[in-house]
């Protein structure tokens, strides 16, 4: 039996490419599929340089609010819609996921997706969220928004593009640099 | 006087920097640091920024699950994708997944990816020199078992050089992606093999200032899993951070 403190992370290196990706990793739903929309974004490291090896997952509810705990993301298109999906950036630092707006975990709350970043040059992987655009009486009301400043807020929020697409940019650092998230579970 | 390549420092430079960051370091560090200069990759990737404390809800609470429709059960055998058999020391690696309160994390998805024997990635920016394997692909996917356990059937990785300094060496490694309950227990990381002699001169394995955190990567030989005339068996045990939700269906919760 181990000591039950948590096993120490590492980078993702730069050699995942070939390993974790696959077939429909990004697309929680079809692209184009009714109700779908596009969200998407940059990586970028402390220069502004696209980050080309970083990997983003993201985790949601359905429309209702309700995060789905069915199998099948791996192969999509049997289960259904299975709130879990990855996506590795371009050489350009891009990623997309085609997927639906979640709905907020309780009436009234703002909306997010919960996200994981991983990239070569970061030595453990990071949390953050983004969240969806909504009114600003809803995004103050959010306890984690609430106690940011209003760039920070701008950093979490994704921009509705004139397409409808959603658009969320992750700074893993300088003057626009993503607010990462501690959870108390990670205290030990 | 050895010739440095340009713009690639010395490892007795990055040795230096890391024995004045692990000097100055608390005890007691469980994971990596984030701001550690001696591997370059990350002086421009690491937040300046304190992490924020967050309560977890809604998708947070929630990982997301795997199962037989996802994974193959002979995703778990790294030797027997190609037409023949892989170069290299035959190994088992084997474990178990446990939570921060030491519940087995049941039925989830473990990823492996590495190098194989001569240190060569199958990727097609790995510039490495050495010969690729066209019986060794180095990936696999398995689902733990209601214990908790894992295993996985491949060859020992070699060691390879990369760019971060002169004569810089990464120790043999296996890159491992694990799921816990909960999204926040997501985490990736790489397991290491006992007695590596490159552990002190590897920025990545020394960005974890404390040797009994680091210990925590290092596989143990397993003469109990190995087999007669067949392979050789490791045991590495992975905790995740504590879990948030709590799980009704466990029963021993």
């Amino acid at each position: 039996m181990p000591d039950l403190i948590a096993t120490p992370g590492q980078t993702i290196g730069p050699f995942f490419g070939y390993a974790l990706p696959y077939p429909g990793d990004r697309e929680l739903v079809p692209r184009g599929s009714a109700g779908s929309v596009r969200l998407h974004g940059y990586v970028y490291d402390g220069e502004g340089n696209g980050v080309a090896d970083a990997l983003l997952e993201i985790r949601q509810a359905d429309t209702s609010g309700a995060v789905p705990a069915v199998p099948g993301s791996l192969r999509r298109g049997g289960a259904g819609f299975t709130g879990w999906g990855r996506a590795a950036t371009d050489p350009d630092g891009h990623y997309w996921f085609s997927t639906i707006e979640p709905g907020p975990a309780r009436p009234g709350s703002a909306a997010f997706l919960a996200a994981a970043v991983f990239a070569r040059g970061l030595l453990n992987r990071l949390f953050t969220r983004i969240y969806l655009p909504a009114d600003p009486a809803v995004l103050d009301g959010d306890p984690l928004l609430a106690s940011l400043d209003a760039a920070e807020r701008r950093a979490m929020v994704a921009v509705r593009e004139a397409d409808g697409n959603l658009r969320l940019d992750v700074h893993l650092q300088g003057p626009r640099e993503t607010p990462f998230l501690s959870f108390p579970g990670h205290l030990r | 006087m050895r010739v440095l390549e340009p713009g690639l420092v010395s490892q007795r430079v990055i040795s230096e920097e890391i024995e004045k960051i692990h000097a100055g370091a608390a005890a007691g560090e469980t994971q990596p640091r984030l701001d550690f200069p001696p591997y370059r990759s990350a002086i421009l990737c690491h937040p300046a920024g304190d992490l924020r404390h967050a309560d977890p809800e809604g998708a947070e609470l929630a990982a997301p699950v795997f199962g037989r429709a996802d994974v193959d059960s002979g995703e778990s055998d790294l030797t027997i994708g190609g037409a023949g058999e892989p170069i290299g020391e035959r190994i088992m690696v084997r474990g178990r997944v446990l939570d921060g309160d030491g519940r087995p994390v049941r039925r989830q998805l473990v990823e492996i990816w590495q190098a194989n024997a001569a240190g060569r990635y199958a990727h097609q920016r790995d510039q490495h020199p050495a010969p690729l394997d066209p019986n060794f692909t180095g990936t696999g996917r398995c689902l733990t078992d209601d214990t908790g356990w894992y295993s996985f059937t491949t060859i020992k990785p070699g060691p390879y050089p990369w760019h971060n300094h002169h004569n810089a060496w990464r120790p043999a490694h296996i890159h491992f992606s694990l799921f816990g309950t909960d999204f926040t227990q997501r985490m990736i990381t790489q397991m290491y093999f006992p007695a590596d002699p490159l552990f002190a001169f590897d920025p990545i394995y020394q960005s974890i200032t404390s040797e009994q955190a680091r210990a925590r990567l290092v596989a143990a030989y397993d003469h109990d899993s190995s087999q007669h005339g067949v392979l050789l068996g490791y045991r590495w045990d992975i905790v995740l951070t504590g879990r948030h939700a709590t799980l009704m269906e466990d029963g021993d919760a």
